[in-house]
């Protein structure tokens, strides 16, 4: 069996088209790697083995009939266990939902089906979304591919433990305040949160209807660049590429204040030494600040906790005990938000949403670190956040991905080098303005390839 | 430097009425350790109320609170 790991979408794409290999080979390379890896990593819930097999087979079948492809057309990719697939049980990590069996497609897994994608499984996620580590879900913690020691991140730290160990090439996450972004950083690929609304969100269990967003974790920008085309409905011909827009002369804000204290020392040296590519590679980098960035968190929490409280108050009153207990605790506090903060709150909300879009007019992307840490170690309730300070591990996770949930702005993180110490992905966070996706992931082509050419 | 302001006083007995009865319904209900959440949550709570978006009803709209309504 060839070995496929570290192969991309569009190398893949490539091999298909010229019957290099066929999409069964490819479905059984992955599930092969389930079956090896996946009883350390935990980052499966279900796997679909006899039905990613007969896609495989009908994907190329399809080719030798001389179908019209796309660039997913027999990919093997994985979806975030929150996300229904027809038939299959969607359980959102939660023992509540054990057995509710999906009716029918959401609308992001149609689409992929449509494009051909080959649908290997379910992956594990904190449970309802609702964390940002994957250690609370009723179906046991993931495991960092990285350090089996240490957290995927979460919410959706099956998907990025699952794209980062090769079991699928691609995988479809949530993000309601980084949780695509967070996982995908501390395994070390790449993670896309669109701009709100432009993916639809139907057929996926919300935690906040207002934050939630859908997007690709893939190896590379490129690779996000085509699930994402496919999740919007343009499903790329195999030979799409995205073009880079050159470094020199793109201007990037680089979000001081709240965005660049409390980082862990090593983060902020991996970092800073990104930047310092970025710079010599003709990036006009000038420090911009979001005034209101503080209230950031404060706005976050409420929004979230009422809206999940909404949705959660019939089950949590009928079964409490099949929550796992970290969750139902945050979901009990969200039925003491008053309705005058949740306002207050709203409105917060479209403040830092301006804030932000301001800082992005006359420049192309915002850029910060995705984390202020690298993955903590599984249990970790507190985590050194530099200079002698700790914060606990949620509120430090979430801290710099969250401002573009609460603004609704696409960001993307991409992996920019490793702890020394403890050898740990660190990412880079870029975010750009509300309806340009694209061009946000161009720029985050180029930064990937500059940081690649180091 | 704190805010002293009679305002921020009546905010601060308004939180403190809020978590003291929250924390009671939390001990009624046999969830304890929903306590120091609800302490955390009161943290929050007073910053958010705090941030100049907030609206007055007897005071000129503030910079913040226009802004809030362009959106």
């Amino acid at each position: 069996m060839s070995d496929w790991q570290g192969e991309t979408i569009a190398d893949l794409a490539g091999a298909l088209t010229r019957r290099e290999t066929t999409s069964v080979a490819l479905t059984e390379w992955c599930l092969e790697r389930i079956a090896t890896l996946n009883p350390r990593l935990n980052a499966f819930i279900t796997v679909t083995a006899d039905r990613a097999l007969a896609a495989a087979h009908a994907a190329d079948r399809a080719r030798a009939a001389g179908a019209d492809t796309s660039a997913l057309h027999g990919i093997p990719v994985s979806l975030k266990d929150l996300i229904d697939e027809a038939g299959v049980v969607t359980t959102a990590g939660s023992r509540v939902r054990h057995d509710v069996v999906a009716a029918t497609d959401a609308t992001v897994t149609r689409r992929l089906r449509e494009a051909g994608a080959v649908f290997v499984g379910k992956t594990n996620l904190h449970e309802f979304a609702f964390g940002t580590t994957n250690e609370d879900s009723g179906f046991g913690a993931a495991r960092n591919p990285v350090d089996d020691t240490r957290v995927t991140g979460g919410s959706s730290g099956g998907s990025a433990s699952a794209v980062a160990s090769g079991m699928s090439i691609a995988s479809i996450g949530s993000d309601t305040g980084g949780s695509i972004r967070i996982p995908a950083a501390a395994c070390g690929v790449v993670g896309l949160k669109p701009g709100w609304g432009e993916i639809p969100a139907d057929g996926a269990v919300p935690l906040s209807r207002q934050l939630d967003h859908l997007g690709p974790i893939a190896r590379t920008v490129t690779d996000a660049w085509l699930v994402h085309e496919t999740l919007a409905g343009r499903a790329p011909r195999p030979d799409a590429r995205l073009a880079a827009r050159p470094l020199a002369g793109t201007r990037i804000g680089l979000l001081r204040g709240y965005f660049a204290e409390r980082l862990d020392t090593e983060v902020e040296a991996v970092f800073d030494a990104a930047v310092e590519t970025l710079r010599r590679d003709g990036a006009i980098v000038e420090p911009v600040e979001i005034p209101h960035a503080r209230d950031i968190g404060p706005v976050y929490l409420h929004l979230v906790l009422s809206d999940a409280a909404a949705y959660h108050a019939a089950t949590l009153a009928r079964r409490p005990g099949d929550y796992t207990p970290n969750v139902r605790i945050r979901l009990e506090m969200g039925r003491y938000v008053l309705a005058e903060d949740y306002v207050r709150a709203l409105r917060g909300r479209a403040v830092i949403a301006r804030e932000i879009d301001h800082a992005l007019a006359g420049r192309d992307v915002l850029l910060c670190p995705t984390m202020p840490v690298p993955a903590p170690p599984l249990g970790a309730t507190m985590v050194d956040v530099g200079h002698g300070q700790t914060e606990p591990v949620r509120n430090a996770m979430l801290r710099l991905t969250q401002p573009f949930n609460v603004g609704r702005q696409p960001a993307l993180t991409i992996p920019c080098g490793r702890t020394r110490t403890s050898g740990l992905p660190v990412g880079l966070q870029l975010a750009g303005a509300s309806g340009h996706t694209s061009g946000l992931l161009e720029v985050g082509l180029s930064v990937e390839r500059a940081l690649a050419r180091r | 430097m704190s805010d002293t302001s009679p305002a921020n006083d009546d905010r601060a007995a308004a939180i403190a009425r809020w978590l003291a009865a929250a924390e009671a319904d939390a001990d009624e209900r046999g969830l304890p350790e929903l306590k120091p959440l609800l302490q955390g949550l009161a943290a929050s709570t007073t910053a958010l109320r705090a941030a100049d978006w907030n609206d007055d009803a007897d005071q000129v709209p503030t910079a913040s609170s226009r802004e809030a309504d362009r959106s």
